[in-house]
C-alpha cells in the first residue's frame, strides 16, 4: 500500500533527512518577450512529481520539446508513494530509468494478512517466472522523482523550470496562454496543449473550473516511516485488530535505507494535531515492534477522499495523475495510475501535434483514464469500506468474514486488505474486436504480458524489452509460421519463432499468449493490445491500425 | 439461470427448522453474527453473482413493502 496521495496530510516533519535534492531557479530567455508576444511551445507540462516527469521523459524521447513548471525548487518531502507496480517499472524501463528504480528499490511480491495474534493467509502477486520485473518494488518517492530529473538532464528537449508558478489561464483557440509567476516576476507562455500534473490540489483545475467531486471518507489514518534494523521479511504485512492496535488496522512495509512505513487507523474524531506529535506515536510503534530503537523519518496523519474530475480535458488543458484522480492509498493506485496516464497520453499527444492523428484521439485518453480512474476508485473504496466498516451490520459483515477466513477459502478472499494495483482493460474505440476464436492471452484493451526470448544469436531478452528496443511504436507482434506476413508500412515487428529475430526457447511467449504459428498481435505504443489475428492480412492489420490511430 | 424460487426442498419445513433451531440459545447479537455467516456461506455456494443480486432484490423488497405499509397506516 502506497499512500500514493495524502491530499489531507498535515506534514509533519518530524525529523527529515532529506530534502535530497534541491534545484536552482534559472531565468529564461522566454521571460525577456514583451508581453505581447510570449513565446510559443507545443507543450507546457505543469508539475514534476512522477507523473510530469515520466510525461515529459517519454514526449522528449518521441522527439517532441517540452517546458515543464514547478513551483517549488526541490522534491518534495515525505516518502509519500512508495509501492510502485510491474506495470510502472515495465514503462520506466521505457523511459531508461528502471534499472535505477529497481536497484535502489526493495523487491517484493508476498504479502500476509493477520487477524489478531495469527495469519489469515498470504498471498504471491507474481506467483510464476519468466517476468523481467517483479510485481512491486517499494521505494521512496523522493528517490524516484530523483532519477527522474537525472534523466531529464539527459535530453535536451526537456526544459524544467524550478520556482515557475502557474497563476492563470487563458483558453484560446489554438492554445492556451498560461500567466507563471517567478522570483523575478511574472511572464507568459502559449501553449498548444498543457498538461497539469500539478496533484491532488491542482490550481489548473481551479483555473479551468472544473469540479472534483467524491467521497471523503471520516477514517484517519498515521503514517510513520521509521528507520530501524530489523529482521521482518520483506513482506506487505497488514493486520485486522492486531493485540498492539486493538480494534483497528496496521500495515508493515520495508523501503530502502532500512526505512519501514508503518500506516495505522485511528479514531475517526482523533484529535490530529495531538497525534501526529512524535512523543504520542512513538509509543503507538513501540508497541507494534516490541522495541523502541527506531527513529522517525516522517509522520504524516491524513484522511481521504476518492474522486475524480468528471473530463479529464477541458480545452487545451489535459489533467494526468491526482489532479484527474485520488484514489485512498490502499492498493497502491495513486502514483502508478497516474504513470498509466502518462503512458496512455503521450505517444496520443505526440501523434496529434505531429497531425499523423486527428485531435479526436484525445478522447481515447479521457475515455480510458476515466474508466481505469473509476475501478482505481471502485477497488480503493472497497479496500477502505472493508478497513473501517460504516455501519454495525458492515462490521458485522466483516467480522464474519474474518471469521470464516480461518477455515475457508472463499472467506480468505473476501478479506480486503487492498487490492493491488493492476493495469486496467480499456472497452475502448481504439480496439478492433476478436474475429477468431481465442482460448488464452491478452485481449484487445488488455495489456501486454512479459516472457523470456531469446534472440537469434541465443541471447536472453524479454519480450518488454524487445518492443522497448524496437521503439515502443505500434508494433506487430507475431509468432512465425514460416511465411512472411504482409504487414502495412511504417509498423514495427516482433516476429517469433521460425525465421523471426526471436525465439520462445520456454514456449512461455506462445503460451501466455494463445498463439499458435501464424498469428499476430498488434501492439499500440503503450503496449496495450490493439488486435489481434489467428490469420493476420494486410488489409485486417491496416483497418485495425488505422482505427488505434483515431483515424476513423 | 436466474434466481429459483419454486420450493426447492423436499420437505421445506425441515429447512426452515435447521435455520430456526440453529439460532435457538443465541442472543439477539449473536443471532445478527450468525446470520451474517450464514448469508456469505450460502452466497458463495450459490457463486453467482446475478442470482445474488436478484435474492437481493426479493428481499430487500420485503424493506420496501414494510416501510410502504408503514406509511400508509400513519
Amino acid at each position: 500500500m502506497a499512500p500514493a496521495n495524502t491530499p489531507h496530510a498535515e506534514t509533519a516533519q518530524a525529523k527529515t533527512a532529506q530534502a535530497k535534492t534541491q534545484f536552482g531557479y534559472r531565468r529564461h530567455p522566454d521571460q525577456d518577450r514583451p508581453g505581447s508576444s510570449p513565446a510559443a511551445h507545443p507543450v507546457v507540462i505543469v508539475g514534476a512529481g512522477p507523473v510530469g516527469l515520466s510525461l515529459a521523459i517519454d514526449l522528449a524521447q518521441r522527439g517532441q520539446r517540452v517546458v515543464l513548471l514547478d513551483d517549488a525548487d526541490r522534491i518534495g518531502e515525505g516518502s509519500r508513494a512508495i509501492c510502485f507496480s510491474k506495470r510502472s517499472l515495465e514503462y520506466w524501463d521505457r523511459l531508461g530509468v528502471g534499472d535505477r528504480m529497481v536497484e535502489k528499490g526493495v523487491v517484493w511480491s508476498v504479502g500476509r494478512i493477520f487477524h489478531g495474534e495469527s495469519q489469515l493467509y498470504q498471498f504471491n502477486l507474481l506467483p510464476e517466472d519468466g517476468h523481467k520485473r517483479p510485481a512491486f518494488i517499494n521505494l521512496q518517492q523522493y528517490y524516484a522523482e530523483a532519477y527522474l530529473v537525472d534523466r531529464i538532464n539527459e535530453l535536451p528537449e526537456i526544459d524544467l523550470r524550478w520556482r515557475n508558478k502557474v497563476t492563470a489561464l487563458e483558453q484560446r483557440n489554438e492554445s492556451a496562454l498560461l500567466t507563471i509567476e517567478t522570483p523575478e516576476g511574472a511572464y507568459r507562455l502559449n501553449a498548444r496543449y498543457v498538461v497539469a500534473c500539478d496533484g491532488a490540489r491542482s490550481s489548473l483545475r481551479q483555473m479551468v473550473g472544473a469540479e472534483f467531486a467524491g467521497q471523503i471518507f471520516e477514517d484517519q489514518f498515521l503514517i510513520a516511516d521509521v528507520k530501524m534494523t530489523a529482521e521482518f521479511p520483506t513482506e506487505r504485512w497488514f493486520w485486522f485488530d492486531p493485540p498492539f492496535h486493538a480494534g483497528r488496522s496496521a500495515l508493515l512495509h520495508r523501503q530502502p535505507d532500512d526505512v519501514w512505513r508503518i500506516d495505522l487507523q485511528l479514531n475517526r474524531y482523533a484529535d490530529p494535531v495531538l497525534e501526529k506529535k512524535p512523543e504520542n506515536v512513538r509509543p503507538r510503534i513501540a508497541r507494534m515492534l516490541g522495541h523502541d530503537k527506531f527513529e522517525f523519518e516522517w509522520i504524516s496523519l491524513y484522511k481521504f477522499q476518492c474522486r475524480r474530475m468528471d473530463r479529464f480535458i477541458h480545452g487545451r488543458v489535459i489533467f494526468a495523475g491526482d489532479s484527474a484522480h485520488q484514489v485512498s492509498p490502499f492498493g497502491a493506485r495513486g502514483a502508478n495510475s497516474g504513470l498509466e496516464d502518462a503512458e496512455n497520453l503521450s505517444w496520443k499527444l505526440d501523434r496529434v501535434l505531429r497531425g499523423k492523428s486527428p485531435a479526436s484521439l484525445l478522447e481515447s485518453y479521457h475515455l480510458e483514464r476515466s474508466m481505469a480512474a473509476d475501478e482505481n476508485i471502485r477497488e480503493s473504496t472497497r479496500s477502505t469500506d472493508f478497513m473501517a466498516p460504516n455501519s454495525h451490520q458492515e462490521a458485522r459483515l466483516r467480522k464474519a468474514v474474518l471469521s470464516l477466513a480461518k477455515e475457508t477459502e472463499f472467506g480468505k478472499r473476501m478479506v480486503n486488505g487492498g487490492r493491488l494495483s493492476v493495469p486496467c482493460s480499456y472497452d475502448t474505440p481504439l480496439s478492433s474486436l476478436d474475429a477468431d476464436t481465442w482460448r488464452g492471452g491478452p485481449p484487445p484493451g488488455g495489456s501486454m504480458l512479459d516472457a523470456p526470448a531469446a534472440t537469434s544469436a541465443g541471447e536472453p531478452i524479454y519480450l518488454t524489452d524487445a518492443f522497448r528496443k524496437g521503439g515502443t511504436d505500434f508494433t506487430l507482434l507475431s509468432f512465425s509460421n514460416g511465411a512472411p506476413i504482409d504487414a502495412p508500412d511504417g509498423i514495427k515487428g516482433i516476429r517469433i519463432g521460425g525465421d523471426g529475430e526471436f525465439a520462445d526457447p520456454s514456449g512461455l511467449i506462445a503460451k501466455r499468449y494463445g498463439a499458435v504459428p501464424g498469428a499476430a498481435y498488434l501492439l499500440r505504443p503503450d503496449g496495450y493490445v490493439a488486435a489481434r489475428f489467428r490469420h493476420p492480412t494486410r488489409s485486417a492489420i491496416a483497418a485495425a491500425l488505422a482505427r488505434a490511430e483515431g483515424l476513423y | 439461470m436466474p434466481l429459483s424460487t419454486s420450493s426447492n426442498f423436499a420437505r421445506p419445513d425441515d429447512a426452515f427448522r435447521a435455520i430456526v433451531e440453529a439460532h435457538r440459545g443465541l442472543t439477539e447479537e449473536q443471532s445478527a453474527d450468525f446470520d451474517a455467516a450464514l448469508v456469505l456461506i450460502l452466497a458463495n455456494h450459490i457463486g453467482d453473482i446475478d442470482v445474488l443480486r436478484e435474492a437481493i432484490g426479493l428481499a430487500r423488497r420485503r424493506m420496501i413493502d414494510g416501510q410502504q405499509q408503514q406509511q400508509q397506516q400513519q
